[in-house]
């Protein structure tokens, strides 16, 4: 079972999932709001990716920061239009709101664009695999490993040793005080949003690049992953999004192995089942903070 | 001021005849004049309105985001299917179904209520531990159900057919019983908030600590609260399965629970009238693009197939209606009538909120 094919596999999976979920969290961390919008942040890069793609003909790498720039500018564009002005409004408000944005986005993609998955033009590197120690292993797991572990290690550094990543923690904790400090609120939220969309984007390019194509529901299910992570790990700190990014990758390999045939289909509700278990039992996740919940308006 | 008893007993009771008259008209002169098309909407109308006031009973009163009932109106759907269907019928449609299953066949009211008291029994088997939470766990723990039932809708492939579409319902809803069912929900809906239960409910949205310290007990209001409304929804259903007659899971799941949300959002969550108002506001408004859109692809006025147009416009219109007035058209009021004299002594003692529904 523990062979290095499933180890890196697990490995893989567990770090997209990990940086899925830091994504979802830095959000959540200040307006203490599920962003179900997400996902289309994810179908948005997609699409950027199919469209410069296919009508420009650049390098990839090209194509792959355009996606990511794409996703910014659109998370960005979210809170801008949408989020900013429901923001001292009732927390339903503002859930109904990014839920609102995520069916307008998906919608918006199926009218302007097609209904149908579109091909996504990936470079050989996501198709081959190499040999190590005598298992085989696609360079797509060790690409997708080298690059979250990297975002995972640059926005650590960027959480603790620059102004914006202070004035982020300090936000996610205490909005109130921040504010009192001189932090502007609109410049940390619109900041969070685009770190936010930073991250979906570069999510989108391995996400995608395993089916290497983009339909308008994509985002559905890296949504779907990263809620329950973040809920295992802890909505309120970044290190618990990633703890239960990894978590995640682990669950949901074992609940694969352990579970009867017959019951493999309802994986996702085992799923979910252990996300209630976590909220009514411990709804602070794995990882604890000392911090009280605050939403601020 | 004394005012008769007829005119207490009508104005506290003016919101169910002022919201229930003009749906009984609207159902009548459908009935009379409007062709099939028309009439089909309006009866969707109805069906979704009841859906709506299952979802305001609990969200309205309780302040807690409400996934889940869509679920529950699936549960309803399938369960009322499976028994009103004939064996004949039934084993072509499920194939695989359990051989106890195929026997079973009832009329349609008792379908219909089987699958409201299916939907109210999963929900009073787990929603317990649930109603602890509140704010955002609140909202994340329903929307985990909401996935969990739409998981083992998808799977079970026995009992629902999987994610094939289920087909061969006989369509026994129509306007008249849409309707008739409508009121009932609304003026139980009515009662249910004007309740001792319902009250205690409002005061734990109001304030959970001081409802609390005045000896309410919140989970145990709100379960029960919960169990009603998942009933209410799981009927809704059985008649949403008996007018459309052929379905698959996904017809109770995001979509779906935009569309409900959409409506009690757009009328106000915390009042009937909101419910109502919101219903046939973006009723009016979805099949309007709709015919848009429809006629668009009909005569090709654009060189592409246009989809999704209604549903951005709508979710657009949603956002809209978030930023300017998130308390929705009706914000919280309901809409009743007030002789003079109750009108005065009301307005004395707005002060205390008397007026506020």
């Amino acid at each position: 079972m523990f062979t290095l094919e499933f180890l890196v596999n697990a490995i893989s999976s567990g770090s997209l999932y990990a940086l899925l979920a830091l994504g979802l969290v830095i959000i959540y961390g200040i307006l203490k709001m599920v962003n179900f919008a997400y996902g289309e942040l994810i179908m948005f890069g997609g699409y950027v990716m199919y469209l410069v793609g296919s009508i420009t003909g650049l390098p990839w790498i090209f194509v792959a920061l355009a996606a990511v720039l794409g996703a910014m500018i659109i998370s960005y564009l979210t809170e801008l239009v949408a989020f900013r002005q429901v923001r001292a409004k009732s927390l339903t408000a503002l859930l109904i709101t990014s839920f609102a944005v995520s069916t307008l986005l998906q919608n918006a993609a199926l009218l302007i664009i097609s209904p149908r998955a579109k091909a996504i033009i990936l470079p050989p590197i996501f198709s081959t695999s190499v040999t190590l120690f005598g298992a085989t292993i696609p360079m797509r797991n060790i690409v997708t490993i080298t690059v979250s572990i990297a975002m995972l290690v640059g926005l650590t550094l960027l959480f603790r040793y620059t102004i914006l990543g202070i004035a982020l923690r300090a936000a996610a904790d205490n909005f109130r005080m921040t504010r009192m400090l001189g932090v502007p609120a609109n410049l940390v939220i619109s900041s969070a949003f685009v770190l936010s969309g930073l991250i979906a984007g570069v999510c989108s390019l391995f996400w995608i690049g395993r089916t290497a194509s983009v339909t308008p529901t994509i985002g559905l299910g890296p949504l779907i992953i990263a809620f329950i992570a973040t809920v295992i790990g802890g909505m309120r700190s970044l290190v618990g999004a990633a703890v239960g990014g990894f978590a995640y990758g682990l669950i949901f390999s074992l609940i694969g192995v352990l579970l009867p045939q017959g019951l493999l289909d309802y994986r996702e509700a085992f799923m979910f089942l252990i996300v209630l278990l976590i909220l009514v039992f411990r709804p602070e996740g794995l990882v604890r903070t000392k911090h009280a919940e605050e939403r601020i308006g | 001021m004394k005012t008769s008893r007829l005119t207490t007993w009508l104005s506290s009771y003016s919101t169910i005849i002022i919201l229930s008259v003009p749906l009984l008209i609207l159902a009548a002169l459908t009935n009379l004049f409007a062709d099939y098309l028309l009439l089909r909407i309006v009866t969707a109308l109805f069906v979704s309105l009841i859906v709506v006031l299952g979802m305001q009973l609990f969200m309205g009163n309780s302040g807690i985001l409400a996934w889940a009932h869509v679920g529950f109106m699936g549960i309803g759907a399938y369960v009322s299917a499976l028994c009103s269907m004939t064996p004949a019928m039934k084993e072509i449609a499920i194939p695989q179904v359990y051989p106890f299953l195929l026997q079973l066949h009832l009329p349609f009211w008792a379908a219909v209520l089987v699958g409201a008291a299916v939907a109210a029994v999963i929900a009073a088997l787990v929603s317990y531990p649930l109603m602890r939470l509140s704010d955002a766990a609140g909202a994340i723990s329903s929307f985990a159900l909401l996935i969990i039932i739409n998981s083992v809708l998808v799977h079970w492939d026995r009992v629902t057919n999987g994610p094939r579409t289920l087909f061969g319902i006989d369509e026994l809803t129509n306007i008249w019983t849409a309707v008739g069912c409508a009121i009932l929900v609304l003026i139980l809906a009515y009662l249910f908030k004007e309740s001792s239960l319902g009250l205690r409910l409002r005061a734990s949205r109001a304030d959970y600590y001081a409802a609390s310290a005045v000896g309410i007990n919140i989970t145990l209001v709100r379960y029960y609260s919960f169990i009603i409304s998942a009933a209410i929804a799981g009927f809704g259903g059985g008649l949403y399965a008996h007018y459309i007659t052929s379905f698959t899971p996904n017809a109770f799941y995001l979509t779906e629970t935009f569309n409900v949300l959409a409506m009690l959002v757009v009328g106000g969550t915390l009042g009937i009238s909101g419910a109502v108002v919101g219903s046939l506001a973006v009723t009016i408004a979805r099949e309007g693009m709709r015919a848009i859109e429809n006629n668009i692809n009909l005569y090709h006025l654009l060189p592409f197939d246009v989809i999704g147009l209604t549903e951005v416009f709508l979710a657009t219109v949603l956002i809209i209606g978030l930023i300017l007035k998130p308390e929705g058209i009706m914000a919280g009021r309901e809409l009743r009538w007030r002789p003079k004299a109750r009108l005065e002594e009301a307005e004395r003692n707005s002060a205390d909120g008397a007026g506020r529904g």
